[in-house]
């Protein structure tokens, strides 16, 4: 390399980061990385490095940072413990398709192999859980392999990227040309949709007569919102969405029927196993989603739409796969499909309603008296925030309850760890969140187990002061295994109750306001001087300790087979 | 039919990637597939390497298996065979004492027989070289017990498709095509 113009490798990944037009990495400096540290102070002003407190935070909050502005989170960590901690947010992200680039040091390539200080096989980790993953060995390298990882990351059914950057190719100097990647030979992103796929479903929906919409996530991934609206309302078809899906349509919209899967709402699950034709939208068929497989929909001819061909029938068999992009295959359909109304059809949707509504909902969120419910925090929290804040969840019943209670205004409006159901996602996910989009509020609901999961990230909160409003839904327990634990495993309680420390003690550690919520009676007020402000904000909200997420259909029952209380069945 | 475990051959087109062959195999695993053979190689097309598996279990699986494999970024195409579909050959290399196999004579009839030829012969051992299905070479081997085996290798099953042309050719063609049209865009 003789060419002045000679950069290191370090620094050819900073401009490459810079040419695909990221603007904020999560990160956490370590020896096998430090060529890439030394170089950050060039492009500061350029690229803003958010410094977390431990890497399963950089990853969640890149996963959160990208759900929310459809760019790949971007992640820098160091080699060995470095990468190790990242792996459960590369397999949250491949679970969940969110575009994720991941960059971990590594130690040289003649250390390689050799059990080298901090040397972790992170080729071969990453490997079965990620998208793509990449050793970087020569600097010249660097700029091939970062165009190449958006373009994977970003395309198709987004996923997480893992390049593993060896030491000496961070310093190695190579003649820096930026590259663009659009194209690999053995990789189709949008698949070229097949034209009597589509019209063998348009002829399924023309003679439907009790048609049916399941979509998913792969809505948001492939922008088809407005696509999905438009279809539902020319077939006059009512929909459900999964948990991931959640805010593609607004919750308001006419042909909105709810949530589908173990949590969700009767009338959509109730629907699913009525239904004469089921379209499944950018799905993938979760069990959570779909109860006992042999009992779900079989009277249905299924149509599924998704850019991924191997999930098409994965779980459920269907009448017609339509491998593509959503937004595309929605055009289509509504094209070529009949107007049609289905009053009676749809109205058939509200008798299930009113019966969730009278068993369920009002119970939980307008409770006559006893100790503040969780369902009934997070309505009062959501209508405080008019219906504009991102809802983020942890997993468990905050995450359940945060899905089932939130309204929703515009999409990608709600972030939530589905397919790995990560605890401690919610909090570092959160802080992404709101760096993507310091305009709008940013709710998190939280149990005290997955609070105290991620909950070093107070440190990141208090660096870069970014203005989370955490909700901690607190009830002494590992509230969802509690629940298993009283329906399913005799109650017997083993390990699930938890003491927990007085947060409002490490919250003003971190420099944090909190405001303690012991009843019903503080919390308007808390609410109010919740969303006074920008500032980061936790609530320690005093749940009843043995609420339970209903309604439910238990585990290893069918779809239609719901119970409303832990002594009532829907029917 | 469709809940019997039968055997397929899978064939897997990809790019020369390094950590491809694990990825590959890691699905297998993952589905609990077992791999009875494996081969892998360079094809006459620069930088294009095949992997031929071969598998049993219930077709399900083992497409959905396929489908994962060719879902991994640098796997250009797989396809899944029953024997019917293919023409497949192993090749099998057994080492006997050269002593033993001049007394037991007729040599020659005997490699006759099988289609099998001698690749090396010194005073001490003798190599035997068949190419075939396995059961083929099994009766050679249960043939040569009798003057003793010293060693016997069976490579992993390589297949060709009875297909005029393999569809991954055309596919490359065509996404070449693409990339033009892509380029010049």
């Amino acid at each position: 390399m003789n060419s002045e113009n000679a950069i290191t490798g370090a620094e050819a990944l900073w401009r490459s980061l810079q040419a695909e037009g990221v603007k904020t990495v999560f990160g956490y400096p370590g020896g096998q990385i430090m060529p890439v540290y030394d170089q950050l102070c060039h492009y500061e002003d350029v690229i803003h490095h958010v410094l977390v407190r431990h890497e399963q935070g950089a990853i969640h909050a890149a996963q959160g940072y990208a759900r929310i502005s459809g760019q790949p989170g971007v992640v820098i960590v160091t080699s060995g413990p470095g990468a190790t901690n990242v792996i459960t947010g590369v397999a949250d992200a491949m679970t969940d398709s969110t575009p994720v680039v991941v960059i971990t040091g590594q130690v040289s390539t003649a250390a390689l192999g050799t059990d080298a200080f901090q040397e972790a096989d992170v080729i071969g980790l990453t490997a079965p859980i990620s998208k793509w993953n990449y050793q970087i060995r020569t600097a010249d390298e660097v700029a091939w392999a970062v165009a190449r990882a958006f373009y994977i990351a970003r395309t198709g059914r987004p996923g997480p990227v893992v390049l593993d950057f060896t030491k000496d190719a961070q310093v190695g100097l190579t003649d820096f040309h930026c590259e663009k990647c659009r194209f690999i030979r053995s990789y189709i992103p949008d698949p070229k949709i097949s034209d009597q796929a589509v019209n063998k479903a348009v002829s399924l929906l023309d003679n439907a007569r009790k048609p049916f919409v399941v979509f998913g996530q792969g809505v948001v991934l492939g922008h088809a919102e407005k696509e999905l609206e438009a279809f539902l309302r020319k077939g006059d078809i009512p929909a459900g969405s999964t948990l991931l899906g959640l805010s593609a349509l607004p919750s308001d919209f006419p042909l909105y029927r709810g949530m589908i899967g173990m949590h969700g709402n009767v009338a959509p699950n109730i629907m699913t196993n009525q239904c004469d034709v089921l379209v499944a939208v950018g799905m993938r068929f979760d069990d959570r989603v779909t109860g006992t497989v042999n009992t779900y929909a079989r009277q249905a001819k299924v149509i599924h739409i998704d850019i991924d061909a191997s999930e098409i029938g994965k779980i459920i068999p269907v009448e017609v796969g339509i491998r593509g992009d959503a937004r595309k295959v929605l055009s289509l359909l509504t094209e070529r499909m009949q107007e049609r109304r289905r009053p009676q059809w749809n109205a058939a949707f509200d008798r299930c309603d009113q019966v969730e509504k009278e068993k369920v909902i009002d119970p939980e969120v307008h409770p006559a008296h006893g100790m503040l419910r969780m369902g009934e925090v997070v309505d009062r929290v959501v209508r405080a925030g008019k219906g504009k804040a991102v809802v983020v969840t942890d997993v468990g019943q905050n995450q359940m309850m945060g899905a089932r209670y939130s309204r929703f205004t515009q999409p990608r409006s709600f972030i939530s760890s589905g397919g790995l159901g990560t605890m401690g996602f919610g909090l570092p996910a959160a802080i992404g969140a709101k760096i993507a989009c310091p305009e709008r509020p940013v709710c998190l609901f939280v149990g005290d187990g997955g609070i105290q999961m991620t909950l070093q990230e107070f440190g990141t909160i208090m660096q870069e002061q970014v203005g989370v409003k955490i909700v901690l839904l607190n009830n002494n327990w590992l509230g969802n295994v509690r629940q298993w634990q009283e329906l399913f495993f005799h109650e017997r309680y083993a390990q699930t109750r938890m003491p927990n420390p007085d947060y409002a003690l490490i919250a003003k550690a971190y420099g944090i306001r909190c405001i303690s919520v012991p009843d019903r009676e503080s919390l308007a007020p808390a609410l109010e001087a919740l969303f006074a402000d920008d500032a980061p904000c936790l609530l320690d909200v005093h749940v009843l300790e043995e609420g339970m997420v209903m309604p439910m259909v238990p585990p290893g029952k069918g779809i239609h087979e719901i119970m409303l209380t832990d002594s009532e069945w829907y029917n | 039919m469709e809940n019997e475990e039968r055997e397929y051959t899978v064939t897997i087109y990809t790019e020369n990637q390094i950590g491809l062959l694990s990825q590959i195999t890691n699905v297998f695993t993952r589905h609990g597939l077992s791999i009875w053979s494996l081969s892998a190689g360079a094809t006459s097309m620069e930088g294009v390497h095949n992997i031929t598996i071969v598998t049993a279990g219930l077709e399900k699986k083992v497409k959905e298996s396929v489908q994962q494999i060719e879902k991994r970024v640098d796997v250009i195409k797989a396809f899944f065979y029953t024997a019917d579909k293919i023409v497949y050959r192993e090749l099998c290399l057994y080492k006997v004492p050269t002593s033993a196999l001049l007394a037991k004579g007729d040599i020659e009839s005997l490699l006759n027989r099988y289609h099998a030829r001698i690749v090396e012969m010194n005073k001490v051992f003798t190599v035997i070289q068949k190419t075939g299905l396995s059961d083929e070479t099994a009766r050679l081997h249960d043939e040569l017990k009798s003057v003793g085996v010293l060693q016997f290798v069976r490579s992993g099953r390589i297949a060709v498709s009875r297909a005029e042309q393999e569809p991954v050719f055309k596919f490359l063609r065509k996404r070449e095509k693409e990339e033009k049209q892509q380029s010049n865009q």
